[in-house]
C-alpha cells in the first residue's frame, strides 16, 4: 500500500510535469470545438500561430478537440481543460456556465455579434436535378418526400433544422392571415406550426444521432430525397462527394445559425493563458480569420469579406432564435426537453 | 421437505462421491490467501464498485417520485423492451450458432481453419462504430443484402431486426471462446463410448455431450447477453433511432445527457444496472445448477 507521503509525492510530481510547459516559451492552447469545424480550425490555427509569433515572438501550439457539441460541452463540464470553447449553439455553452461555473452567464455579450464570429444557415441538399422538385419548406410536407435529419434530441445541429421549419410555418401563417394583428403570437399560429413540423417529421424515415450519421444515410445509403443540413456541411458534402451528385436548394426563409465562442475564464486564469486565448478569439473577427471562415463555408460577419464571397453565399431571409423563440434556453425547454413539443409530435407525453 | 430428503438420500445411495464433493469445505493449501483476496477486493472496488456507486449517488439526487416517473415513462419502457428483447434474442442466436462454430473448429481439420478461428475474434477488435457502419451499409435498402431482402418485404436496417443483427455480431466471440476449450478437453472417446453402448448420435449429444457443454454455453450466453445490453456504438447506426420504435436504452441515456439531465440519465442507468445484475445472477445460478447436476451424473 502506498503511504500518504508517497501519494503526495506522486501528485506533486504529476502537477509539476503538467506545469512545465507553462514555464517554457511554448504556449499551449486547447480549443474544444464540435465536429464540422475540423477543417476550419486546422487552417485558422496555423494562421493564428504565425500571427502570434510575429506579434509577440512566442510559439503557440493549439490543440483541437472535436466531437458532438453536447458531448464536448459535457467534457468541459467534467473537467477537460479547455482554454476556449467554440461550439454549435449557445445552449451548450450556457450549460458550461451554469453547471461548471467556469465563466459568467453573460458570456455571450463579451464578444461582438453574440460572440459568433461566423454564421451559417439551414439549407436543403437534394439529389442532382432535384427530381422531387423541392424548392421550399412546404414541399417537405408532401407525402412521398423523404427527409433526412438527425434527431433534435441528440444533435444540436438538428435543433436548428426543426426551429427553421417552425419559423417558416409561423411566417406562412402570418402571410395567410394578413388582417390578424400579431398573427405569429396567436395560439392558432402555434398550432399551425406544430402541425407543419409534425408533418415534416412524418416524412423522416431515420433519425440518426448526429449530423455526420445523417450525411452517411443520405449520401452513402441513398435514403431520402432531401437532407436538412447546415450550409457549410452541405458545401462540404458537395466538395467531398461531387457536384454531379447533389445540389443545394436555398429555401425562402431560414434561420441564422450562430455557433458561438468564448474564453473559459477559470481555465485561462489558472493556466495564465488569458491574453493569448482572448487574442485567438479576436483573430477570428479579423479580416484574415473571416476569410478563412468563408473559405471553409461559414458565412463571414465582416462586410468586406462577405462581399468577396457574395457569390458563394446567396442572400437568404433569416430569422434569429432570439427574435422568434426568445433564445436557446426557452426554445430547448419548450421544444426539445423530455415531454416537449418534439416528444409530443411522436406521441410521447 | 420429504421430497428433498428423498432426493438427497437417493444421491447418497447411488452416487456417494457427489454429495461428498459438494459438502467438502475448501481448505487453503496455497499460501497468500489473505493478501490476494485483499488485493482482489481493493482492485474490484477501485475499478468497478466506486464508479458504479457514483452512479447511484448521482441518481439519488432525484426524489422518489421523479425517479419513478423517469424510469417508467412510456418511451423508456419501450426502450427496455427493445434492448432486453433484442439482446436476449441475439444471445440465443449466438448460443446456437456459436456452439456450431466451436464444434466445427474443434472437431474437424480443414484448410483455412486457423483463419476462421482468428476471424471469430474480429468483432472484439473492431471499433463498434465501424461494425455499425459496415452492417448498415450491407443491410440498408441499397446495400447488397438489403437489396436482396427488400423485394421479399424484409426490412433490416432501421428496424428492431437490424438491432438484433448488430448485437449478434458483437456477441459472437463470447460463446465460441467459452465453449471451445471445454469441447477440446472433451475428446471423442466419450461419444464413442456412448455409441458403443447403443446410443444414437442424437442421444449421445443430448445425454452425454450437451450436459458437459451446458455450463460453458451458459457463461458464453451470459457474456454475450450482457455485452449486448450495454452496446451503443454499433446499434445507433443501424437502429434508425425512431422514438418508441427503435430507441435502445443507452440512446435514451445519451439523450438525457444531451439535455444536461445528469440525474435522469443516471436513473435509467441504475435501472439497467440492477436489471442486468439480476439477470446475470440468475444465469450464474443456472450455470451452477447445471454444473452440479453434471457432477452428479
Amino acid at each position: 500500500m502506498m503511504t500518504i507521503k508517497t501519494w503526495i509525492t506522486h501528485v506533486v510530481l504529476g502537477v509539476l510535469v503538467l506545469a512545465i510547459p507553462g514555464y517554457a516559451k511554448d504556449i499551449k492552447l486547447l480549443n474544444v470545438s464540435y465536429d464540422p469545424t475540423r477543417e476550419l480550425y486546422q487552417e485558422f490555427n496555423k494562421a493564428f500561430a504565425a500571427y502570434w509569433k510575429e506579434k509577440t515572438g512566442d510559439t503557440v501550439v493549439i490543440n483541437q478537440s472535436h466531437g458532438g457539441a453536447g458531448k464536448q460541452a459535457r467534457a468541459v463540464i467534467d473537467g477537460l481543460e479547455a482554454d476556449v470553447v467554440t461550439l454549435a449553439l449557445a445552449y451548450d455553452i450556457d450549460a458550461i456556465a451554469e453547471k461548471a461555473k467556469l465563466f459568467p452567464k453573460t458570456w455571450q455579450s463579451r464578444l461582438p455579434n453574440n460572440s459568433s464570429p461566423y454564421t451559417s444557415t439551414i439549407v436543403f441538399l437534394v439529389r442532382k436535378g432535384n427530381p422531387k422538385q423541392i424548392k421550399d419548406w412546404d414541399d417537405l410536407i408532401k407525402p412521398g418526400v423523404w427527409i433526412i435529419t438527425p434527431n433534435p434530441k441528440t444533435s444540436g445541429g438538428a435543433r436548428w433544422n426543426y426551429l427553421a421549419a417552425w419559423a417558416f410555418a409561423l411566417e406562412q401563417y402570418k402571410i395567410q392571415h394578413p388582417d390578424q394583428k400579431d398573427a405569429e403570437k396567436s395560439g392558432e399560429a402555434d398550432a399551425y406550426s406544430r402541425e407543419f413540423v409534425a408533418k415534416i417529421f412524418k416524412n423522416v424515415p431515420v433519425l440518426d444521432s448526429g449530423a455526420r450519421g445523417s450525411t452517411t444515410t443520405f449520401v452513402q445509403r441513398e435514403i431520402g430525397d432531401v437532407f436538412l443540413s447546415w450550409e457549410n456541411e452541405a458545401f462540404l458534402a458537395i466538395k467531398e462527394f461531387g457536384a454531379d451528385k447533389f445540389e443545394i436548394v436555398i429555401p425562402s426563409l431560414s434561420i441564422l445559425a450562430e455557433p458561438p465562442v468564448t474564453v473559459v475564464d477559470k481555465v485561462v486564469d489558472r493556466r495564465g493563458t488569458r491574453e493569448v486565448a482572448q487574442a485567438y478569439l479576436e483573430f477570428l473577427y479579423s479580416e484574415k480569420g473571416q476569410d478563412i471562415a468563408a473559405r471553409n463555408f461559414y458565412r463571414p460577419r465582416l462586410e468586406s469579406v462577405a462581399k468577396k464571397y457574395a457569390e458563394q453565399f446567396p442572400k437568404v431571409k433569416m430569422i434569429t432564435i432570439d427574435a422568434v423563440f426568445g433564445g436557446w434556453q426557452k426554445a430547448q425547454k419548450r421544444h426539445f426537453d423530455d415531454g416537449g413539443v418534439f416528444d409530443q409530435i411522436y406521441g410521447i407525453k | 421437505m420429504g421430497l428433498n430428503n428423498q432426493l438427497i438420500n437417493q444421491g447418497e445411495a447411488g452416487r456417494p462421491t457427489c454429495t461428498m464433493k459438494i459438502r467438502n469445505k475448501p481448505t487453503n493449501i496455497l499460501p497468500g490467501f489473505g493478501l490476494t483476496l485483499g488485493f482482489s477486493a481493493f482492485y474490484l472496488c477501485l475499478i468497478v464498485l466506486i464508479p458504479l456507486s457514483a452512479l447511484f449517488v448521482s441518481a439519488l439526487r432525484m426524489d422518489a417520485n421523479e425517479f419513478w416517473e423517469t424510469i417508467t415513462s412510456p418511451r423508456v419502457l419501450a426502450s427496455y423492451r427493445l434492448t432486453f428483447g433484442a439482446s436476449f434474442a441475439a444471445a440465443i442466436i449466438n448460443a446456437v450458432f456459436g456452439l456450431l462454430v466451436a464444434w466445427v473448429l474443434v472437431r474437424y481439420r480443414f484448410a483455412g481453419r486457423k483463419l476462421i478461428d482468428a476471424m471469430v475474434d474480429l468483432p472484439f477488435a473492431l471499433p463498434t462504430a465501424v461494425a455499425g457502419i459496415a452492417l448498415t451499409t450491407i443491410y440498408a435498402p441499397n446495400g447488397w443484402m438489403g437489396r436482396l431482402l427488400a423485394p421479399l418485404g424484409i426490412k433490416v436496417a432501421f428496424t428492431p431486426l437490424g438491432i438484433m443483427i448488430a448485437l449478434t455480431f458483437i456477441g459472437l466471440p463470447f460463446v465460441v471462446r467459452t465453449v471451445q476449450p471445454v469441447l477440446e478437453d472433451l475428446g471423442t472417446e466419450i461419444e464413442e463410448a456412448a455409441a458403443s453402448l447403443g446410443a444414437t448420435p442424437f442421444q449421445a449429444f443430448r445425454r452425454v455431450l450437451f450436459p458437459e457443454l451446458l455450463p460453458s454455453l451458459l457463461t458464453g450466453f451470459a457474456l454475450a447477453f450482457a455485452r449486448a445490453l450495454g452496446e451503443y456504438g454499433s446499434v445507433v447506426f443501424i437502429a434508425g433511432n425512431m422514438p418508441m420504435k427503435t430507441e435502445i436504452t443507452p440512446l435514451l441515456i445519451i439523450t438525457k445527457l444531451e439535455q444536461y439531465d445528469y440525474a435522469g440519465a443516471t436513473a435509467i442507468a441504475v435501472v439497467m444496472l440492477v436489471l442486468s445484475f439480476i439477470l446475470l445472477l440468475t444465469i450464474n445460478l443456472l450455470q451452477r445448477w447445471a454444473q452440479r447436476s453434471r457432477q452428479c451424473q
